[in-house]
């Protein structure tokens, strides 16, 4: 498959996604907006594909919206800025979210605005040694969009989301590691393969129940203890009822490893 | 059960008294036709008829329930058209069904789908439902129920802004609004709904067709009528064997043998 501003392939289980307009640090325009929901669309059809790795070419991860996209005239009325959110962002975040298998982001590089908080909308983030996040909005009068203000508080706390948010000075990768931000940091020249050899660990894994043991995590931000407990019920319930489940204790009782299918 | 085929529904086999009807038009997201209103009539015809027939389960894909009626088919329809619609009919079929109609919503949930769901007594969704009514958008209106169910169900804000803006509802706006009684698993959606229909397909079929009757008679009547029916519906199960059987095996500490007389 062949796009102008990302990148897509799919190898050995793992689909690779990576945004390509380096010279724009691989912000958000519209066509690699459309791009990108057209390969993760094919990424969910796509039977061979157990685990999605979101990275970006170039020295930068993303830089969020290409602003030169929205100029501002001072002349016309105010643009409503959720109409690429409604259409755009929001969707890809709660994509991002919901797919139903691992997705590693790889950040190499610089990720401001929405491109910080994309990462946080993946399961597990590995970034280069040299990567920033660096919630910018606030430099420009607006808020931390793609899910940042519900994801930061989350993983780091109210007060350094609140610093992060309020003061917009960049989040160095090893902070991040040592704030519980991200799963992992690791040297430049690395991250890629490192990624992706996680990534092809994962391919080898019970894709549907990794599916389920994420959605039971992300659902337990919005629900109680009891409805929790509920959902471990039935997702535990479906769970017992996957191909590698019997796989996986049939190998354990015959002491081999097991030879999962993603079913 | 007859082994009637349909084209547009899915029918399967009687289970401890429960039937799963399945929408089966997937390449139009189970648009409803007049001719799947129609065989879900038929359905219903034998259902009513039939002693093993307890409940229905009411199901459509994990994509849509049903996303709306079928507009090529509503477009050749000029004024005199629609004052003889036959689907008029169908759809009073379905309203007059005496036993209980489980809907297990995943999905689109839209326009005429979202009204035959709320013809169901009881609506359980997977988390990805999404419920509205879009006619407005089209320059028409809930044509089966659209603008009166939903009042009754959710009240007049909600109903006046889905049915005015024709945007959907998530499954947690509808079940914190009161239009569906659980949200589940996308995927246990219709394996809830049938524990759901078994559990009421063990009762006595006298007591859960009169209370079906009576709650639904709540609905469109005054207070005081409603409690006179309940108290004639009460009164007449003191006649059955069902009621003698029922609080017997109560003292008894067993399961009731419920015979449906």
């Amino acid at each position: 498959m062949s796009f102008e501003h990302i990148l897509y392939s799919v190898d050995s289980g793992v689909a690779l996604l990576s945004f390509n307009r380096p010279k724009a640090l691989n912000s958000f325009n519209e066509a690699m907006h459309l791009e990108v929901q057209q390969a993760l669309k094919s990424a969910l059809k796509d039977e061979q594909v157990r685990v999605l790795v979101l990275t970006a070419e170039g020295r930068g991860f993303c830089a969020g919206q290409d602003l030169s996209d929205r100029n501002v005239d001072p002349n016309a009325a105010s643009p409503d800025l959720g109409i690429s959110i409604e259409r755009f962002y929001n969707p890809l975040i709660k994509q991002l979210q919901a797919f139903p298998m691992p997705v590693i982001c790889a950040v190499n590089g610089v990720a401001a605005g929405a491109g910080a908080n994309i990462p946080l909308a993946c399961d597990l983030v590995i970034a280069a040694r040299s990567a920033k996040f660096i919630q910018a909005f606030c430099k420009i009068g607006l808020i931390p969009d793609s899910g940042g203000t519900w994801f930061l508080p989350r993983l780091i706390g109210m007060a350094r989301a609140k610093e992060l948010a309020l003061l917009g000075e960049p989040l160095l990768a090893e902070k991040a590691l040592e704030w519980g931000m991200i799963y992992k940091v690791v040297d430049d020249e690395n991250l890629r393969e490192e990624a992706m050899s996680l990534a092809r660990r994962l391919a080898t894994q019970p894709t549907k129940g990794l599916s389920f043991v994420k959605r039971a995590l992300n659902q337990s931000f919005d629900h109680d203890f009891n409805t929790q407990l509920d959902v471990e019920l039935d997702l535990q319930r479906m769970a017992g009822q996957t191909q590698d489940y019997r796989e996986g204790v049939k190998a354990f009782m015959e002491k081999r490893t097991p030879e999962f299918k993603g079913e | 059960m007859t082994n009637k085929s349909y084209q547009s529904l899915v029918v399967h086999q009687v289970e401890s008294g429960v039937q799963l009807v399945q929408l089966n038009r997937p390449e139009a997201l189970n648009a409803l036709t007049t001719e799947l209103l129609a065989e879900l009539s038929a359905v219903m015809d034998v259902a009513e008829a039939s002693g093993d027939i307890r409940v229905l389960v009411l199901t459509g894909s994990s994509k849509a329930f049903a996303a709306g009626a079928d507009i090529n088919e509503m477009a050749e329809r000029d004024l005199v058209g629609m004052l003889n619609d036959p689907r008029q009919q169908y759809w009073q079929r379905i309203t007059r069904f005496s036993k209980p109609v489980i809907a297990a919503i995943n999905g689109y949930c839209l326009g005429g789908g979202c009204e035959l769901a709320m013809h169901a007594d009881i609506l359980i969704a997977g988390r990805d439902a999404q419920f509205g009514q879009p006619e407005i958008n089209l320059g028409i209106m809930p044509g089966a129920g659209g603008t009166q169910r939903l009042l009754r169900a959710v009240g007049k804000s909600l109903t006046m802004q889905m049915v005015l803006t024709g945007q959907p509802i998530n499954a947690q706006q509808a079940k914190d609004a009161g239009l569906i009684s659980e949200i589940t698993q996308p995927e246990l959606t219709v394996a809830r709904a049938l524990a759901l229909a078994k559990v009421i397909a063990s009762k006595g079929s006298l007591a859960v067709r009169l209370a079906k009757e009576s709650i639904l008679k709540g609905m469109d009547t005054d207070l005081a009528t409603g409690l006179r029916f309940e108290r004639h519906a009460f009164t007449v199960l003191a006649g059955t064997e069902d009621r003698k059987e029922g609080i017997m095996a109560f003292k008894e500490k067993r399961q009731p043998n419920f015979s449906g007389r």
